[in-house]
């Protein structure tokens, strides 16, 4: 059976600094695994590869047995990143947003059909937010804004699924709801990849904990309790709370070179 | 001259359609720009776009379609900066400005023009259009008109969240690319209508105006397209009405009375926010103790002055900071 996401020996840098080493890592269908790992370990960075989204500087990505560079059956891949702070200039409904995830199996200047509605509609009740459908997103609390973008992957009907944090910044309420949609999903038979710095309710549902320290795999077996990930003999001692701070503006203004890369002080956690 | 015998004549029919036609196109591309926080977009391409209309002057050409031309490059250079450097855009967008509006006029000395030829382009002209001119105008922005719905979805993926995009399969880069082209031809068509200067405010206030009011993208980009044709329309017609009495150039008079037109929406967005605010339901959970509401003499009920906000299967009234919720014959503190 070929494995519905792989990466073999994949190094990845950011801004000419190697943040992941060596990277081995297969996930089977139907797999519910879970990439753990303190701030700055480079798991967010690894899942956003796994995607396409980072260039690898060495390995091989494969989805489905094909290449990435070959991949076009982005249908069956659904990512949901992670929430965007800023909110974008014009208003976007409940709806929209979760439409938008049907693009991956419309074709060019044709209207939505039967069968897109019936998915965009799915996915809202899914996520329990067909009553919020006519809603701004931006009017959504966190929590609920993150289970719009898990419905507009779902809108796609993917069978792999990459979440990038779900969790953060959830509160205890939206995260059981997030649990039950992932157990409905899994049920489905769906592989589903997740970035979680701490699992809690979805703990029951891991099948398999893959734990990263500074860019390179520590732990990779049956899933692991919240308390474990951050144990000395994983070499992470309990960092978990200390988020980094963003760096202080200086009062002098950005002129620089228009052409200059920004460079991510964020450690590659995008 | 009566205003019917004014409006029946060739010059004013010209002008009236091309005032449409910009009023719809140059909205409909200007939400995407909005939505992608690139609101100044269209003045750095309209500034680029006088090297153009000078290029056309000195040459000999159309000056239209030598400032579609650099127009489209402008905007291609612009939205490569913007995807290689990503914090110091606004500077190369500020060197795209002054290179092109410099440019322009040093072009334009150079062939001997009158400064008057030039503020044609700078400021509009509706009424001097020529009829190729107009067809040029109907060309181009029923296009832009035509790829901003037909794309719609697309687009709207794409300006919403690039790596979802991404993902999903989509050319991220080449929608990037048509945007910036579509904006840059809009920008050419608007030009005749309220000039290179006054482009962007065609393009950002109809949608600034509209989002007060909208909760969705489809109701914006509709919105702001028809306040763009009120607005174009409505200043072409009362800059005519009001040449009988004074000078009244037809391109400040639309941007003015699309401003007028955010002036009066913009009240009226805090004010349904505000409302909005206060109405969002609160958090579920009841208080850990049952507190009763001492004398209560007020019968709380729909339509009986104070906020009622839902809380999980109730409704909680509001005021001087209690929230009172009907329990039995007594209200409970919630």
């Amino acid at each position: 059976m070929t494995a519905a996401v792989s990466l073999t020996g994949g190094t990845v840098a950011l801004g000419g600094r190697p943040v992941l080493r060596g990277i081995d890592l297969a996930v089977e269908p139907g797999e519910f695994v879970a990439l753990m790992g303190a701030n700055g370990s480079g798991k967010s960075t690894l899942v956003r590869t796994l995607v396409g989204l980072r260039p690898l500087v060495a390995g091989e990505v494969r989805l489905f047995g094909t290449p990435l560079d070959d991949f076009g059956q982005w249908s069956r891949v659904g990512f949901v990143p992670q929430r965007a702070t800023a909110a974008a200039g014009v208003p976007a409904s409940v709806w929209e947003v979760v439409a938008a995830g049907r693009l991956t199996r419309r074709r060019l200047l044709r209207p939505l059909s039967r069968a897109d509605r019936a998915a965009i509609e799915d996915a809202l009740e899914v996520v329990g937010l067909a009553d919020r459908r006519r809603d701004a997103v931006t009017n959504l609390s966190g929590g609920q804004q993150q289970r719009v973008l898990i419905a507009r992957a779902l809108a796609g009907e993917p069978e792999l699924f990459f979440l990038d944090e779900p969790t953060a910044g959830v509160d205890l309420p939206n995260q059981h709801v997030l649990a039950d949609t992932l157990a409905r999903l899994k049920e489905r038979g769906a592989t589903i990849v997740l970035v979680a710095h701490e699992l809690g309710p979805l703990e029951r549902l891991v099948d398999r904990a893959v734990v990263m320290r500074d860019g390179r795999v520590v732990y990779d077996g049956p899933p692991l309790r919240d308390h474990e990930v951050h144990q000395p003999w994983l070499g992470e001692p309990h960092t978990h709370h200390h988020h980094h701070a963003p760096r202080p503006a200086d009062h002098v203004p950005g002129v620089a070179s228009p052409v200059d890369r920004s460079v991510d002080h964020r450690g590659g956690e995008r | 001259m009566s205003p019917i015998e004014l409006f029946s004549l060739p010059f004013m029919q010209r002008a009236l359609i091309a005032a449409l036609l910009t009023g719809l196109a140059a909205p409909a591309i200007g939400t995407f720009l909005v939505q992608r926080r690139l609101a100044l977009m269209g003045d750095g391409i309209g500034h680029v776009a006088v090297t153009g209309i000078a290029l056309g002057l000195l040459t000999g050409a159309s000056p239209v379609w030598t400032a579609v031309l650099v127009a489209v490059l402008g905007a291609l250079l612009i939205e490569l900066i913007r995807e290689r450097g990503q914090t110091n855009g606004d500077v190369a967008l500020a060197l795209l400005f002054y290179g092109g509006l410099a440019g322009g006029i040093f072009l334009s000395g150079l062939g001997g023009q009158s400064a008057a030829s030039l503020n044609t382009y700078l400021f509009g002209s509706l009424t001097t259009m020529s009829v190729s001119d107009v067809i040029a105008t109907m060309v181009l922005a029923t296009a832009v008109i035509a790829l901003c719905l037909g794309l719609a979805p697309q687009l709207f993926a794409v300006a919403q969240d690039q790596e979802f995009a991404r993902v999903a399969g989509l050319r991220v880069r080449a929608y990037n690319v048509l945007v910036a082209v579509l904006a840059a031809v809009s920008v050419t068509v608007a030009m005749r209508t309220v000039g290179l200067l006054l482009v962007s405010a065609l393009m950002v206030v109809p949608v600034a105006t509209s989002q007060q009011l909208t909760r969705s993208f489809r109701a914006t980009i509709a919105a702001a397209m028809a306040l763009g044709v009120l607005a174009s329309v409505g200043g072409l017609v009362v800059a005519t009405f009001a040449s009988y009495k004074a000078t009244v150039a037809p391109g400040p008079t639309i941007v003015l009375l699309a401003l007028a037109c955010y002036a009066v929406a913009w009240p009226i967005g805090i004010w349904t926010r505000h409302r909005a605010r206060l109405r969002e339901p609160f958090p579920t959970g009841e208080p850990d103790a049952h507190e009763a509401c001492a004398e209560h003499p007020h019968d709380h009920g729909p339509g009986c002055g104070h906020l009622a906000v839902p809380h999980d299967d109730h409704v909680d009234y509001v005021h001087d900071g209690h929230r009172h919720a009907a329990h039995g014959s007594h209200y409970d503190e919630h």
